[in-house]
């Protein structure tokens, strides 16, 4: 069962003009993560395969079955008659229904004895059976996610849609909910549509990566090589690139497969893995903080590349990190642990060397 | 005290607040979720008569009742009486003189669910139907209790309306209001005081009931 989707649909967000939606999309069984900023298009594709919201053209379909066609015979299933799942960003379980009633609520149209073993079977599968007589409001945010997807999944649907359903989990319940999810469809087998803004979530799915910026496709592929190399720069800020910086092209050195970029606004260099910029064009390089070394000795014998001194701006604790900003000339945002910030004893307007891989520098098309 | 008169109020406001619920349910489920460009339209006329005098409409409604107006001929054939000046012409002209009362809680809490409860019903195979009795319907009930609550106080102290379509026939048109204005006219004083008192207190507790269950002030047309 492959869903295929072509559409072309204009769509408006809060605070600006309208855009296009206008893709062309294949999604086989298994998960497909559909990554992009907010505002690029990516609700408004799920509700027009779930047909909450019509395209202005195109045709989608789910195997043999057409959800929606705007050729000269025109066919657009309602969202209840196209066996699609889809759970909402705020996942809308109803406030006033136990977690049993909402999980049976799909199910009206099947014989009593089938949909009690339904429900038991999806409460065992995603640890929920203690909560059935309990109403959404005095559940977790985790709790409340598992028994969304369950509700959705108890329908046994051709197609799951999720709209960014983990964001504000912590890693390890994240994981949890992951892992029932992949058991589940170990067994089922359908496409699943992931829709996450969150570079973490992609990387712990870690499967065929969409990128959509602005209603088009950008990219797909693996994550670590789409989202690694972002194709615009908005795709860059939602992948987790803190660091952009505008620079020019001084040099290229094919043999070491390498070029050197100048930043205009002070005399630093920066030597980043050769691209497709010519010489003397401006180019915006990428880097994520995390991948930014600090030492408060120069360092030597070391094999990366760039080694900048500068300025520690200020320090702040945010989560389990500290974000740093440096003052190397163009001003860096670096993530050290609290550990590090203990033992080398950092502070505000201490000198600092940042140290920076080649490979960490990615080159913004 | 005029019992008979109260007994008559209350007949008529429970009739009327149960009727209005009726039609004011489909109404407002169809204007809070109408994508239709003149909806406005059909807004105004319900809101009519929260700015029309009750003099106005109870005329209007006089003809429309009497022995030629459309309503009147129909019950002329169905009964052999028009409806001017009987206890079905008031449900009737009532009915029309409260709508807003029951229509507006109704939209502004219709409108104030989430969207997307709505397309969860959807996706998870509810019709329209169900989705108005099994999500809807339960998630307004303080609105339902509102519209319900409003009208059967409105109805309850209506004046020109039911001096226009009913007159003043003891036990069949003659409420409250009537009564109470009959009394000044004859000067009786003390027994205007007690009738009004009661409808003063009887209206106080019922938007007491009102406010206590709905923190939200009732307000005309929600703002969106």
């Amino acid at each position: 069962m492959t869903l295929i989707a072509k559409i072309r649909k204009e769509y408006r967000t809060a605070n600006s003009s309208p855009f296009l939606l206008d893709v062309d999309l294949q999604f086989a069984r298994g998960f497909t993560i559909l990554f992009g900023p907010s505002g690029s298009g990516k609700s408004t594709l799920l509700d027009c395969i779930a047909g909450l919201a019509t395209p202005d053209e195109g045709r989608i379909s789910l195997g043999d079955d057409v959800l929606f066609d705007s050729g000269a015979k025109r066919i657009s299933l309602p969202p209840q008659n196209r066996r699609v799942a889809y759970v909402f960003q705020s996942l809308a379980l109803f406030p006033h229904l136990s977690i049993e009633k909402n999980i049976a609520y799909g199910l009206a149209n099947i014989p009593a004895d089938d949909r009690r073993a339904r429900i038991e079977q999806i409460l065992s599968a995603f640890h929920i059976e203690p909560l059935r007589q309990r109403k959404p409001a005095q559940l977790s945010g985790g709790e409340q996610q598992r028994v969304a997807l369950a509700r959705s999944l108890v329908t046994q649907p051709r197609l799951l849609l999720l709209d960014e359903p983990l964001t504000g989990l912590d890693a390890g319940l994240r994981r949890k909910t992951l892992v029932d999810l992949r058991d589940w469809n170990g067994a089922n087998n359908i496409p699943i549509l992931y829709v996450t803004h969150n570079r973490d979530e992609v990387d712990a799915i870690g499967e065929r990566v969409v990128t959509l910026a602005q209603g088009r496709v950008q990219d797909s592929g693996r994550p670590g090589a789409v989202l690694d190399t972002p194709r615009s720069v908005a795709l860059a800020q939602a992948a987790g690139f803190e660091n952009l910086l505008h620079g020019i092209v001084l040099e290229h050195r094919p043999s070491d497969g390498v070029m050197r970029v100048a930043f205009s606004l002070s005399n630093r260099e920066l030597e980043i893995p050769l691209g497709p910029a010519p010489k003397g064009t401006s180019v915006q390089i990428a880097v994520r903080a995390g991948d930014i070394l600090l030492a408060t000795e120069p360092p030597k014998s070391i094999s990366a590349r760039n080694i900048l001194p500068g300025t520690i701006l200020s320090l702040e604790l945010r989560g389990t990190l500290f974000t740093v900003q440096v003052d190397a000339g163009l001003v860096f945002t670096v993530h050290v642990t609290p550990g590090a910030v203990r033992s080398l004893h950092l502070a505000a307007g201490q000198q600092v060397w940042l140290v920076l891989k080649t490979h960490s520098c990615r080159l913004v098309a | 005290m005029n019992w008979q008169a109260l007994v008559l109020s209350l007949r008529l406001a429970a009739t009327v607040s149960l009727v209005l619920l009726l039609i004011a349910l489909p109404l407002a489920y169809w204007l809070a979720y109408t994508r239709w460009r003149w909806k406005f339209l059909l807004e105004s006329i319900v809101a009519l008569p929260l700015v029309l005098p009750p003099t106005v409409l109870g005329f209007y409604a006089l003809i429309a009742l009497g022995p030629r107006g459309f309503l009147g001929q129909v019950s002329q054939k169905l009964f052999g009486h028009s409806l001017a000046f009987t206890f079905t012409g008031l449900v009737v002209a009532s009915l029309l003189y409260s709508l807003p009362f029951a229509v507006q809680p109704l939209i502004a809490s219709f409108e104030s669910l989430d969207r997307r409860l709505l397309d969860a019903a959807a996706v998870l195979g509810a019709n329209r139907t169900r989705t108005f009795f099994t999500v809807i319907v339960p998630l307004s009930l303080p609105g339902l209790l509102t519209a319900v609550v409003l009208s059967f106080a409105h109805t309850l102290g209506e004046f020109g309306v039911v001096l226009m379509v009913g007159g003043n026939l003891p036990g069949v048109t003659r409420t409250v209001s009537i009564d109470i204005y009959d009394r000044v006219q004859a000067l009786d004083y003390a027994s205007a005081h007690q009738m009004a008192l009661l409808l003063l207190l009887i209206s106080f507790v019922v938007l007491s009931i009102v406010y206590g269950v709905n923190r939200r002030v009732w307000s005309p047309w929600p703002a969106r």
